[in-house]
Parts: C-alpha cells; structure tokens; sequence
C-alpha cells in the first residue's frame, strides 16, 4: 500500500506516536519514498545524456522538443490506463489493436456512412469502453489470467480491424477524415493544435523558430500533449486520493484480503479495462485526426511500450504499487530515447538495440533508486 | 547514497560504452542528407537503396542517414519525417507511402525550407503537390497494368495476388493494375499474406488447394515471392503456373533461370538511393536541377537478360 488517504477513514483517534504508520516524517523524506522517484532521476539522466551527445542537432528547439513530447505524450495517455491497470494486478496486451480498431471505427462510418465526425467518436469511445469491459469480464468471470484473455484479444481486434476494414472499404487506409472533420465541433478537441496564437508571439519575439514566411515553426501546442497533462492530474489525483484510488491498490495487493475487507474488487478490474480501453481510443482517435486516416496497422506493439513506461515508472508487475506520475515519465523517457536517437545520428540499425539497453538501464536506476530510499529489498 | 551514486555513474559509463561504437564520427563539411523510408526492420529489399546511399555518400563526399519506422507504422515514419525536420539536415528523401498521412509533416519540411526529393511509393503529381523537387519511382498501377497484359496474353484466366504489406495503398495499386491487366475484377484473389516467410507459403498453399482453378500468380516483391516458389515447389505446381512478381532477390533470379517464374517488376531501387543524393547535392553545391521527375521502373526481367542482372541481385538489382 503507498498512502492511506484520508477517505480511507483512518481514524482520527488512534494517533498513538507508537504506531509507526501514522508517525510524522519530515516532507523530503515523505518525497523520496514515492515511486515515480526513479523514472524522474532516470528522465533526467536521459535529457541530460542527449542534451550532452546531441547538443546542436535541433532536439531541443521548439520544433524538436514538440516532436519528442508528442511521441511521449501519445505513449503516456496509454500508460496511464496501462499503470493503473498493472496496479490493480492485470494485465491489457490489446492496447494495440485497441488502437488500430479504434481508428476504423471512427473514420469508416465518417468517411464511407456520411455519420457526422463528432457522433463517429463518441461512437469510437462507446465502442471502445465496451470492448474493454467484456475483455474485463472475461476475465473475472472466468478467472483466466488477464494476459491471456487479452492476449486473445490483441489478435482478434487486430484481425476484426484489416477484415472489417477490407469488408467495408476494400482498402487498409481509410483517407479523407480530415475533409469530413471540417468545422465540426468535436473534432478540435481530439486533434490539431491549441494556444497557436501565444506562439506566434513567441516567434514574433524570436524565442521559437520561424519559417521564411515569418510563421512559428510549432504552430502550437499538440492537444495529445494536453490530453496527457489532465489525464495524468485525473489520474494521479483519483489514484492517490480516493477511496477508489485505494480500492485499485487494494484489489492488486491482495485481492482475497481486499474481498473479505469489502472492495468490490470484480467491479474495479473491470472498470479499470474499460478506462484504457477508453485511453487506446483517445490515441487512436487523435492519431485519425492527426493525419486525417485510420490503417489497420497503427499501433503495432504499443502494448508493450504502455507496459514498459508503466514498469519503468515503479509500478510492480506483481500488482499493488505503482504511480499514475511514473508511468508518464516513463512515457517522456520512452520518447527522448525514441527520436534522441535519431537526433544524435546514430544507425537506426541498432536502433532496437540501443532503446532495450537504455530501458534496463532506466529500470535498474529506477530500482536502485527505490532501494535507498524505502528500504525495501 | 555512496552506493546509489556510484550506480549512476556506472550507468553512465555504460551508456557511454555502448553508445560510443554506435556514434558516428565527427562529420565531414560534406551535406548532411536523410532519407525516411517506410519499409520495417524485417524487409529486405531496401538493402539495395542502403547501399545505393552508402555509395552515393562515400562517392560525393555528403552523408546520408536512413530511417525507418521499426514496425512499418506510417504514423511512426510521419514523425520521423518531423524529427529530421527539426534537425535541419540539407535534404530529406522520403516516400510517400500514403499521401494522406505524410501530406503535412513534408509540406512542413519544405515550408521550412529543407529541399526534398520523393521517392518510391506515391505518384508525380502528389509529388508536385507537396512541394518536392522532384519524384524518383516506379508509377505503380501502371506496372501492375503492364504485368498484367502480359499474363493476359499467357492465358491467365484467374490469378492470385500474394500482397506482403497490405497496409500500403501502393501494394493494393499493384494487385488492382494487374487485376485490370488480366481483366478480371479483384476481389478476394489478394492475399494479405504478412511477412513470416512460413506463414506467406502455407497461406499461398492453402489459397491454391482452396481455388485449384487458379492459373496465375504475382508476387509484389522478394517477401512474398520466395515462399511461394517454395509453395509451388511443393504443389508441384513450378512452371505449370504463369507465375510474375515485382522486385528482384536471389530467389527470384533462380525462379526465373529455372522457368518456374515468367517475369520480374524492376523498378531499379538502386536508382531511387543514389540519385536523389546526387539531385540534392547538386542542388545544394550548384543550384542546378533537372526540369522532370525520374522514372525508375517499370523493367522487365526474363529469361533473355537474366545473366547480367543475377551477379548483382540483391546488393545492386
């Protein structure tokens, strides 16, 4: 268990100093015993390890940093589903197809079925939440490991997505979502950019790049960035201070011990599929109106990229810690190594190589880290 | 904390260690170039391109760096093609696998001022619209079309389409040409057979026995061609089957000296690595360009002129 909130009820009378749970703790040793500690320190050994090999390489003016943080921010929106899944002890590997099943099903009714954009992606979201409640259910029910089942179910999605999407259109891309998103009102709020006039100013005063027409190189800020920041606030707030936020913890630490306590523990795990169902298809839907497409192949192996953020921000594949804040920077570490990479020129032939040696290292920091300062072993 | 900052400073080194070999070393004053392809890890036909830009760097005296989206995700190559912007290179050659997806992160490219050269997959005119210099490829419905004229005139009634990367338009434009060639309309003929080499032969073997009536077969390219000459081979179905396929591999050389396949597609990748380098160097060094786009392919490979090109398949064809 991380922090007992107050809703939780610990009773305010039993504040006996002898208890050494309830004793007080100065704020900075309280701050060095969180778990996103580590992906923090491991974060920043990672920016400054590319601020030091590629200093001049354009990785850190606007148009670098928005494209490094975009990587990030599309990976953090599904680690934070993935992170508080992990918590709560299962396991989503259909994060992925979550991803490419999503897309079609916002741009093939928009596109082939004249439905209004906007209806397509609460479509898209209603769809999306209900696949990822059966895929709970399945698992509680029939009490299968959570790997299993939705493992299952990376390869159904990723086969209903190329069938369905050859059934319907006869093709793998479905194109012309941008046309149709025209002037709708949803739409904004799932792709594009936000605050484009703060950086026309900043262009104006010459703090960010400028194309030769004078226009910023960043028109503004990617609305996946946004969506990243709330969702992590939410996210972490719900985590760490609501009796729900217990109830997660509770339900992966010991789920029997937190059954005979009385946390609904069925109701949470499968709530919780729904949420990164739901978190899948946001990415999903902000990628289709990003580039205006839905492909049967977007979001290849992204499950285990949620996975790995998720790990390298402390949360245990065993269940019952974790943080909602380390698994987003997990993501931003994921990201900097991702396009640093290219940025500091090396062969993307060791690409792969490079990226699985520098998650290691990222965990083990991570964990040595977490070992000094809460003394666990 | 003793113990803890010693582990970071380990990691470090280690980083370090591992990361040294991989840097490049210090740059030459030669243009630095990029070209963004769309291809996976796992496709081995871009060798060829690999090569023709190692050779073009090294012969011109510039460095060109290639890239490519790991999975094959175009919305993974469309930030690629944004992060070799922010890294203001003197060029970036780039496919355009889908137009829709690749339309801004190029037009960004250009608006900032960074010459590009598109090549490969997509057309001239989408070419043209994005701003680039210019377009170096093979146009791909027209080669199905002519590839499928040929079968046509072999006698080919029915065929099957081996479609390796299904996800591109450009494959299904290949699958749809030759489907107009032979005159057929398409429908379930093409294959979406992936990429394992075991899985393409058995889904091919299983298409066969399925439709026994099929009398032709094209493969798009060594992915998909290579299992299923083993597919034959095991149908006993070589040489019975009028059998074309685009691109060029060992495999494909063997198939066609042995008769087992009548023609192959070469749109001459290597062409599309080394002269975009050359165009781009040019036009950095000089200001001079060509006034039209470059039409790499289609050739055709056959019996008749197997010799010359074989010694080279692979590496230079």
């Amino acid at each position: 268990m991380m922090q007992v909130s107050k809703a939780a009820g610990a009773s305010a009378g039993a504040k006996s100093s002898a208890d050494e749970r309830v004793r007080k703790m100065h704020w900075a040793q309280r701050a060095f015993m969180r778990p996103e500690l580590g992906a923090a320190a491991g974060a920043l050994l990672v920016l400054g390890f590319f601020m030091a090999v590629a200093p001049n390489s354009g990785m850190f003016n606007a148009d670098g940093i928005f494209n490094w943080l975009t990587v990030s921010a599309q990976l953090g929106v599904i680690a934070i589903g993935a992170s508080l899944l992990m918590i709560a002890g299962e396991f989503d590997l259909s994060i992925g197809s979550m991803i490419g099943f999503s897309g079609m099903m916002v741009a093939i009714p928009a596109v082939y079925w004249g439905v209004p954009v906007w209806l397509s992606i609460l479509f898209a979201f209603a769809g999306g939440i209900a696949l990822g409640l059966l895929n709970g259910l399945i698992v509680v029910r029939t009490r299968l490991p959570s790997f299993i089942v939705s493992l299952a179910f990376l390869f159904i999605l990723r086969g209903l997505t190329l069938a369905l999407s050859i059934l319907l259109t006869n093709r793998t891309i479905v194109s012309g979502v941008a046309d149709r998103a025209k002037g709708d009102w949803l739409a904004p709020f799932f792709g594009g950019t936000v605050g484009e006039p703060v950086f026309v100013l900043l262009a104006n005063w010459h703090l960010i790049g400028q194309f030769p027409d004078g226009s910023p190189v960043v028109p503004g800020v990617p609305v996946i960035v946004v969506w990243w920041l709330v969702l992590a606030f939410v996210g972490s707030f719900v985590l760490t201070r609501t009796q729900f936020g217990n109830f997660i913890f509770a339900s992966g630490g010991d789920a029997n011990a937190a059954r005979n306590l009385g946390v609904p523990v069925a109701r949470v795990k499968v709530l919780l599929f729904g949420v990164t169902a739901a978190c899948a298809t946001l990415y999903g839907v902000s990628q289709v109106m990003d580039f205006g497409s839905a492909a049967a192949d977007r979001g290849l192996q992204k499950e285990f990229e949620a996975i790995i953020a998720a790990v390298i921000g402390g949360s245990l594949l065993t269940g019952g810690y974790g943080s909602v804040v380390g698994a987003c920077f997990g993501a931003l570490i994921f990201g900097v190594v991702q396009q640093g990479i290219y940025f500091a020129n090396w062969s993307s032939d060791w690409f792969r190589v490079f990226l699985g040696v520098m998650l290691l290292m990222a965990v083990l920091f991570n964990k040595a880290v977490r070992r000094r300062v809460t003394g666990e072993r | 904390m003793r113990g803890f900052l010693t582990f970071g400073a380990v990691a470090g080194l280690a980083i370090g260690l591992i990361a040294g070999p991989l840097a490049k070393p210090a740059r030459a004053d030669g243009e630095h170039f990029v070209l963004i392809s769309h291809a996976p890890d796992s496709d081995s036909w871009w060798n060829t391109i690999k090569n023709a830009i190692k050779e073009a760097g090294r012969d011109l005296k510039v460095t060109v760096d290639y890239r490519n989206p790991p999975n094959g995700d175009l919305a993974d190559m469309a930030r690629l093609v944004e992060q070799a912007t922010a890294a203001n290179p003197n060029g970036i050659i780039v496919t355009i696998a889908d137009f829709g997806v690749l339309k801004g992160p190029i037009a960004a490219a250009v608006k900032k001022g960074i010459p590009v050269v598109t090549i490969n997959s997509g057309t001239a005119q989408q070419s043209a619209e994005l701003g680039a210099l210019m377009h170096v490829g093979q146009p791909e419905y027209d080669a199905g079309l002519a590839a499928g004229k040929r079968a046509k005139e072999a006698g080919v009634k029915s065929f099957l389409c081996v479609n390796h990367f299904i996800t591109n338009p450009a494959s299904v434009d290949r699958c749809r040409g030759f489907a107009d060639g032979v005159g057929v309309p398409l429908g379930n003929q093409m294959l979406d057979s992936g990429i394992d080499p075991t899985e393409v032969e058995n889904k091919v073997t299983a298409y066969l026995r399925a439709n026994p009536n099929t009398n032709g077969v094209l493969a798009l390219g060594p992915n998909s061609a290579a299992p299923t000459i083993r597919a034959l081979e095991k149908l006993k179905l070589n040489g019975k089957l009028f059998f074309g396929t685009f691109d060029l591999s060992p495999e494909i050389a063997a198939g066609i000296k042995s008769g087992t396949i009548a023609f192959a597609i070469d749109q001459q990748p290597y062409l599309q690595g080394y002269l975009p380098v050359v165009v781009l160097t040019l036009y950095h060094r000089y200001g001079v360009l060509p006034g039209n786009n470059i039409n790499s392919g289609p050739g055709f490979i056959t019996k008749e002129n197997i010799a010359t090109v074989e010694k080279l398949a692979g590496e230079y064809r």
